[in-house]
């Protein structure tokens, strides 16, 4: 079996600001595993700008301040980077089982540093009644299809509540030409950042309606309308729309971690601790949700340099 | 006459309030640096936005290019500048920053390609 001394899974910003930071701490054996066929992660679907203002001291676009950290990776022999590699297996003595086109591979790791970022939470979760047509999507996948496929997944969008992604798509819709007919909260504010609020919704003049929810999705093949009530004074409402975008947060993915034998909280799917085996380590999105990617670079810088730390002490 | 704004300009979202005089500020309060101040004269005079968008590729490896505007063009020209950037197709292999278009619409802004395409 392959050994490495340094085997991170995930290549996002959590991934290669940890990868870095352990390299320039001295370690010199380091795999960086990453399932899609670039670097970057989640940050080549995020096309808007606001990344990099406290990192940086730049506004970047989420794309920019990928190519910041993928440049400095490509230019190390130190860190081998493995794409199109999908993590399948992982125990807690640090050995991984992973899929890479054209074969399945072991590699045995003296630590690990698990970057492997979130997933979103779906219509199920929320507890949606209606039918199950197409044109309901998370709002993540949206971007992804827009910003990456170049597809437009529908022509007039309501969107179930107010995250940053949410928030973001409304913009980016209604910059493709579709038009968003409501964006709606269940809470009484906003749960994503308040200058999106400003530049994504108030700039497009798009309802926002709080203290709101869907009460129902309808349509046969396509979506056709959503019922919408006000949860105080129980009136309702119809729009008719042939999109639903659902951006009700977002669970940090650790099923590799729970597969390894850690315990993760029930309610938010994170770890207990950075550490919670001896040498492994878990950064970034997966670790817990973050607003700002600035301090998931700050936070896994630190997790790559723990890492190298536990390596030394190895010796 | 007193005007609420957002401050855009970093994530903290200052709530400003703006004494203007219909079309200039007298005074701004709420900001917690000198940007709500910049942000606040440039929103009641001549509100500005950086657009980000994608273009269609043709032969690259990434087949939508992310692409932003150097500096932020008029609020106003925003969905025509959505349809200048639709019209382009691009070809060859660029890196973040390439300038794919120069002064789009009069703006003064360039659009620049934010990912390496090749």
């Amino acid at each position: 079996m392959e050994s490495r001394e340094l085997v991170i899974v995930g290549a996002g910003p959590a991934g290669m600001a940890a990868a870095l930071s352990a390299y320039r701490k001295g370690i010199k054996d380091i795999l960086l595993l990453e399932r899609d066929q670039y670097l970057g992660g989640i940050l080549n679907q995020c096309i808007h700008p606001g990344f990099g203002l406290h990192h940086f001291k730049e506004d970047l676009t989420g794309p920019e301040y990928a190519d910041r950290f993928i440049k400095e990776i490509e230019g190390i022999k130190g860190i081998e980077v493995s794409l199109k590699s999908f993590v399948v297996h992982l125990t807690g003595n640090k050995v991984l089982t992973y899929l890479k086109p054209g074969k399945l591979a072991e590699v045995k790791a003296k630590a690990l540093i698990m970057a492997t970022g979130c997933r979103e939470r779906t219509r199920e979760m929320v507890h949606i009644p209606g039918t199950r047509p197409a044109g309901i999507y998370p709002a993540g996948l949206a971007q992804k299809m827009i910003n990456i496929e170049g597809w437009l997944p529908g022509k007039e969008v309501v969107i179930v509540g107010s995250g940053d992604i949410g928030l973001i798509m409304a913009r980016r819709f209604t910059l493709e030409g579709a038009r968003v007919k409501a964006v709606v909260e269940i809470q009484k504010e906003s749960r994503g950042l308040i200058r999106n609020v400003a530049q994504c919704i108030e700039d497009f003049e798009i309802p926002l309606y709080f203290l709101h929810r869907i009460l129902r999705i309808y349509g046969q093949d396509r979506v056709e309308k959503v019922t919408v009530e006000n949860i105080e004074t129980k009136e309702s409402f119809d729009i008719t729309c042939d999109t639903v975008l659902i951006s009700v947060g977002l669970i940090p993915e650790n099923d590799l971690v729970e597969m390894a034998g850690v315990e993760l909280d029930k309610a938010t799917n994170c770890p207990r601790s950075v550490e919670p085996i001896p040498g492994i380590f878990i950064c970034g999105n997966a670790y817990k949700v973050y607003d700002l990617v600035d301090w998931v670079t700050r936070d896994s810088e630190k997790a790559g340099k723990m890492a190298a730390e536990y390596i030394k002490g190895l010796k | 006459m007193i005007k609420k704004l957002t401050c855009i300009e970093c994530p903290k979202g200052c709530q400003l309030e703006v004494e203007t005089d219909g079309s200039h500020v007298i005074r701004v309060t709420g900001n917690q640096c000198e940007k709500g101040v910049t942000y606040a004269q440039q929103e009641i005079e001549d509100p500005r936005r950086i657009l980000t968008s994608t273009i269609l590729t043709k032969g690259l490896a990434v087949k939508m290019l992310p692409v932003r505007t150097s500096v932020p063009i008029p609020k106003a020209k925003l969905k025509e500048a959505m349809d200048e950037v639709k019209k382009i197709r691009l070809s060859g292999p660029v890196e973040a920053g390439t300038v794919i278009l120069r002064d789009l619409l009069d703006t003064g802004a360039d659009l620049i390609a934010t990912r390496r395409a090749g």
